[in-house]
This record gives structure tokens, C-alpha cells and sequence, in this order.
């Protein structure tokens, strides 16, 4: 833990170039002030011009996703048909089933993720366990085997585990929910854990030791100080969780029981005919939904931000 | 009275309708002894018709968990894992050979299936399941080609007429097809596993690629109807909807006369699905005219269902579509992707490799 806070070097002021070399230099300090302009209209371009496209074609008067037919508002309302329960399209229902399918286990998944993963994070930096630096590297094997590796191994996991159940008490297991959980949380522990630890690496370790010296115990110093302190940390890896595990198509597929269609494998399922601007309807609303949310988080913290907070 | 309709909606909610009213009007009754019962579909996400599934329901008094995959790959791979529970699924002709050869399918007693009789005979007894133990027809399909004939100029019937036009094309990314087709051109059989037939087929789509512009995955039809290629050899159910979505004239399907790839797909009991007896009750209902056709009528994939078609349930202008009812000349050359040796199909993804390489596609 010896790398804490970063040691402070003032930039700001320090020109950028030799005074010799005064034209270069101006030249270098003028294509990069134009880069730095550029550069983040470029990215948000980047970033933002699919969204966009998707969002309008959700509006399209098409079977297909791919050609512009007129505007319509069918697809919303064949949704909001869908959710409230009145007379709803076959492929709507399935879709709005999907997407609550996709929704519990991920939320459940991410819960338990986060829990293990911020304790995982936690454990590693504060123990000085003999193995520490095999047990720290192994964290990082989730996030780069390859994702079939991983889907397959916990098929013949879950398989050897109902066989044994089965053989000894008899009760006949199959997959379904609680296997996709359990996959998804086997991966996502890592990314929590990477994620937690970054924060925990940038921490200023005297901060617990000034609260313990002011006779706080160690759970009054975890409350008050560590975890206040590493929640972005946590939020960000329970997101990134959340968002891994919304995603997932191959774990998903390969534990997958009766009733657990989920909304990658049903997008996926409509390749045999045609992915319809529905999807992209839905795609939409969760958009909004998103956006709201993480509004209103960066809207606490900013507001949480005025307290003394940030002193690490 | 408020309180009757409150409690005749809560009952409805839990699937307890008195009244069993369906979309569609079917003569078909279900039998006795299936109500409160689950049966566990395995199907694509939209490879069914609108209402299938809820008159089911109601006909039967049943439930029916429709899940859904993604490929025939996942059907394969999931059952060889070990069934979780599903009763029937809706892959393609030499899936069911695979599935077959692999005993992960169950037997079939057609005695519980009177409306096969409604399914064309020769549609029946397939190589890929020769006494339809395992198997039902559910629709068939063609790989051809699509065309933009404004900007071709002229009728495409062959398929040396693709290598050839000077245009932009776009290959199916499907090597077993690709290959077929340059195979039929050389004169020789479409399935081959001679390893220096399918380098002669190699050279041939090599030499021929110049007007290439892409080889699409799944999505030849939409270029075709953006424009951004005149000429694609594409699945005729994915052009087809291209065709009724722009209401156009100028955008075609054929079947070559040289030699169409016919695909179908058909209903499967697996093994170990936990209600073989209802998944033959469904099987029986699918193949019922009124269901069957509205199921075509709704993926717009063509039906073996003759009954149907006799009884005039399929649409019109779909039904005499050149893509749909071929022509005796184009059906007697139609030929089916088999299942070939795993040397020969290593040949095909191998040599398939090799021209992506060489043309840079």
C-alpha cells in the first residue's frame, strides 16, 4: 500500500515548451489547444451517434431495423400494450418477459457481487496473507478468459453438482435461475473487486489510522471512513456488473433452464426472421430509464460532494 | 356485479378462464385429460404465428413455456449437455439427422398425429429422418437469389448468372452453401466430401469473385434493399419480407432452375422432455390447416401443409410467388445440404477460409 496519493506536481503553470524554440513550440501548443477540442467532439461522436441512430429508428414504419419507412409510434405502443397487460403482440410479450427476466437476475446477481467482490477487494488489501500476490492475480482470470471457457466450465460444474445431489438425496436439480445467477456473479466478482481495489489503492491509509487514534473501533472506522470513502468505488463496479450482466448471452445460454430467456438470447432469437425497431424501441425506454438514474446518483453525490469529503 | 368482473379477472389472471375463447377459428379439439399440464417450446424468438401459443392455451386448458434460442448450434450444444427440460424444438433438416445419429430425440407415435395427413407427401419421410419418428414438417425454406432488377437490367435464372453479372453481389457467409453452389455449376454433387472436388469449387469461387463486394452474415437482404449491392444469394424467407416491407417491384427472388438449396424445418420431440404426450397434441395442433397457414401467413415461410394451401388459408400473392410454388422444373433440381463427414466438413470451413483469404472479403 505504499503508493498513496499521488504526489502533487504543479502542472498548471509550467510552459509547455523551451523559450529557444519559439515557433514550434507556439505550433505544438496551438495543434494541441485545436486537439483538445476535437478530441472529445470526436468521442462523444463516436459514442453518441449509434445511440441516436437507434433511438431513431425506433420510430420506423418497418418490419426490418436496416431501411427508413416513415415515421410511426406503433413499436412504443405495442410495448406499453405489452406491460399493462392488455392485448399484447406474441413477440412483445415474450420481449417485455425477457427484459424482467434479464432484470432480476442482474440485479440479484450484481447484489451479490458487489457484497463478495468489495470483501474480496477489501481482504486482499488489508491481509498479508503468504499467497497474496497469486490470490491478487488470480482476481484477474475472470476478466481474461475467454467468456465460453468460462460458460462451458460451469455447464460440467453444474452438472457434476446436480449429479451428486441427485445420487445422494435423490432430488432431481436442473438449471435455470439460480444457475445463471450463480454464473454471472462467478465473473462479476472480479470486476467488483478490480474496481473496489483501485479506489482502496488511492485511499490515504492515515485517515483510518487519525479515526482509530479519535477511539473509533474498527466496524465505527469502516462505517464511517473506509466505506463513505470507497462508495464510488463500489457504485462504479456494481454498475459495471450490472451493465456485464444485462449483457451476457453465452453463460446465460449454457445454464440456461425453462423460463429463463433473457433479453440478449431473445434479440438474438430474432435473426431467424427480423430484428424489428421494437427492440429498439425497448432500447430506448431503458435509455431514458438509465439516464434518469444516473442523473439523479450524480445529483446526490454532487449535493453529498459539499460535505468535507474528498480531503484523501 | 363489479365484484363478479373483479373476480372473473383475477381468475383469468391465473389462467382459470371459463370461457376458452381462441383467435383464431379452428375446428381442431384438444383431447381430454391435458388441463392444468405445462409443455416446454423451444423456438426461435418470432418463428411462430401471432396467437399459436395463447389458443393452444386456451384449446387445451394448458401452459406453455416458450423459450427461446439462437442458433441450431445452441440446440445441439444444449442437449448434448443434457436436456433442461424442454419438449420440442424447430431446427433444420440436417440437425435432426445430427440429433438423431446422437439418440437425443424421442420417438413419435404418428397414431397421435391424425393431421399429418394434411402434410404433402412429399415432404414426408426425408433422408434427414426416414420414417418421421423423431420429426413432423413444420415449413421449408429456399436459399436463391435476390436481386434489384432495374439496376441488373435483366432476369437472373441460373446461378453462373451471379458470378457473372457486372454488378455488386453479396455471398451468403455460409460455406456449405457457397459451396454447393459452386459444386452444382461444375457438375458435381452439392454434398460431396471429395477433398479435390471441393478445391475445384474453391478455385472456381476464387476466380469469380471479382464483382463480390461482400459476403454477408445475415443481412444480404437489408444491402439488397438499401442498394448497396444489386445481386445477393440470400435466404429466400429474409428477402421475401424485404420484398412485402418495401412494396416494391423492382427487388426479386429466384430459385435457380440449375439447382435451389431447399432447407426445412420440422418439429422435434427431445428426449427427456418431461411431457412427450402433450408435445404430440401440440404437433397434431401445429399441423392443423387453419394453425399451419397462419403461421406461414405470419413468418412468411412457405408450408408443407397442402390442405391449407387447397383450402385457399395461405396468402394469394404469397402462395403463387415464383419463390414458393416452384415450378416442376426448378422443384426437381432442388437439392438438401446433408450432413457430411467431419474430414469433409473440415474440408468446407477450411477451403471457405482460403477464399475469404484470397479475395480479401
Amino acid at each position: 500500500m505504499g503508493n498513496q496519493a499521488m504526489s502533487r506536481t504543479t502542472i498548471g503553470d509550467t510552459p509547455l515548451s523551451q523559450p529557444q524554440g519559439m515557433q514550434p513550440g507556439m505550433m505544438v501548443r496551438n495543434v494541441g489547444k485545436v486537439g483538445l477540442i476535437i478530441a472529445p467532439l470526436f468521442s462523444y461522436f463516436f459514442l453518441w451517434a449509434p445511440i441516436l441512430l437507434l433511438v431513431i429508428f425506433s420510430f420506423n414504419d418497418s418490419r426490418g431495423v436496416d431501411t427508413w419507412r416513415g415515421f410511426t409510434l406503433r413499436w412504443y405502443q405495442n410495448i406499453f400494450a405489452g406491460t399493462m397487460g392488455g392485448e399484447a403482440r406474441f413477440a412483445t410479450g415474450l420481449m417485455v418477459n425477457a427484459l424482467t427476466n434479464t432484470l432480476i437476475i442482474g440485479l440479484i446477481s450484481t447484489v451479490i457481487a458487489t457484497v463478495i467482490g468489495t470483501m474480496v477487494a477489501l481482504s486482499l488489501a488489508r491481509s498479508n496473507l503468504p499467497g497474496k500476490k497469486i490470490l491478487d492475480n488470480i482476481l484477474y482470470l475472470p476478466v481474461v478468459i475467454p467468456e465460453i471457457t468460462q460458460a462451458v466450465s460451469l455447464a460440467i460444474f453444474f452438472n457434476l453438482v446436480f449429479d451428486y445431489i441427485d445420487s445422494s438425496t435423490g432430488v432431481h436439480g436442473t438449471p435455470g435461475f439460480g444457475t445463471i445467477i450463480i454464473g454471472h456473479v462467478a465473473f462479476n466478482i472480479s470486476y467488483v473487486a478490480i474496481v473496489v481495489r483501485a479506489r482502496l489503492a488511492g485511499m490515504n491509509p492515515r485517515l483510518e489510522e487519525a479515526a482509530n487514534d479519535l477511539g473509533a473501533n474498527t466496524w465505527q472506522t469502516f462505517i464511517r471512513i473506509t466505506l463513505p470513502l470507497i462508495l464510488p468505488g463500489i457504485v462504479a463496479g456494481s454498475l459495471l456488473a450490472l451493465t456485464l450482466s444485462m449483457d451476457d448471452l453465452v453463460i446465460t445460454f449454457f445454464n440456461s433452464g425453462i423460463g429463463t430467456t433473457t433479453l440478449p438470447v431473445f434479440v438474438y432469437g430474432l435473426i431467424k426472421t427480423s430484428v424489428t425497431p421494437e427492440v429498439n424501441a425497448l432500447s430506448s425506454l431503458m435509455l431514458v430509464f438509465s439516464t434518469v438514474i444516473v442523473g439523479f446518483s450524480l445529483y446526490l453525490q454532487n449535493r453529498n460532494s459539499e460535505r468535507p469529503h474528498n480531503i484523501g | 356485479m363489479r365484484v363478479l368482473v373483479l373476480i372473473a379477472l383475477l381468475l383469468s389472471m391465473f389462467g382459470i378462464t371459463a370461457a376458452q375463447e381462441t383467435v383464431l377459428d379452428t375446428d381442431w379439439t384438444c383431447p381430454e385429460g391435458f388441463e392444468g399440464q405445462q409443455l416446454n417450446v423451444f423456438n426461435w424468438a418470432t418463428y411462430i404465428g401471432d396467437s399459436t401459443v395463447a389458443d393452444f392455451e386456451a384449446l387445451c386448458g394448458v401452459t406453455v413455456q416458450y423459450n427461446v434460442y439462437d442458433s441450431d448450434d445452441m440446440v445441439l450444444t444444449l442437449m448434448r449437455q443434457g436436456n433442461p427440460g424442454h419438449d420440442v424444438a424447430f431446427p433444420t433438416d440436417y440437425v435432426v439427422d445430427i440429433l438423431r445419429s446422437e439418440g437425443l430425440l424421442a420417438e413419435i407415435d404418428l397414431a397421435n398425429i391424425p393431421n399429418i395427413a394434411n402434410i404433402g407427401e412429399q415432404y414426408l419421410n426425408q433422408p434427414f429422418d426416414p420414417e418421421n419418428k423423431h420429426s413432423v414438417p413444420y415449413v421449408w425454406g429456399t436459399t436463391g437469389i435476390g436481386y434489384d432488377i432495374d439496376s441488373v437490367g435483366y432476369e437472373i435464372t441460373e446461378w453462373s448468372q451471379v458470378f457473372e453479372c457486372e454488378c455488386r453481389v453479396a455471398w451468403l457467409d455460409s460455406p456449405r452453401a457457397m459451396f454447393s453452389i459452386a459444386l452444382t455449376i461444375l457438375g458435381f454433387d452439392p454434398n460431396t466430401e471429395n477433398p479435390d472436388e471441393i478445391g475445384a469449387a474453391r478455385d472456381y469461387l476464387i476466380e469469380n469473385s471479382s464483382n463480390v463486394v461482400a459476403i454477408a452474415a445475415d443481412d444480404g437482404d437489408s444491402l439488397l434493399a438499401q442498394g448497396e449491392v444489386d445481386v445477393v444469394v440470400e435466404y429466400g424467407g429474409d428477402v421475401g419480407q424485404q420484398i412485402v416491407d418495401c412494396d416494391c417491384e423492382n427487388l426479386q427472388y429466384v430459385v435457380p432452375v440449375d439447382g435451389g438449396i431447399i432447407d426445412y424445418t420440422s418439429i422435434i420431440l427431445l428426449a427427456d422432455g418431461p411431457n412427450p404426450a402433450l408435445a404430440q397434441v401440440w404437433m397434431d395442433y401445429i399441423l392443423e390447416p387453419e394453425i399451419q397457414a397462419s403461421i406461414t401467413n405470419t413468418i412468411l415461410y412457405p408450408t408443407p401443409n397442402v390442405v391449407a394451401i387447397e383450402e385457399g388459408l395461405i396468402e394469394e400473392e404469397f402462395q403463387n410467388s415464383p419463390a414458393v410454388s416452384l415450378s416442376d422444373e426448378v422443384a426437381a433440381n432442388t437439392f438438401f445440404i446433408k450432413k457430411v463427414s467431419s474430414e469433409a466438413e473440415q474440408y468446407y470451413t477450411d477451403a471457405w477460409d482460403e477464399v475469404k483469404i484470397l479475395t480479401g472479403l
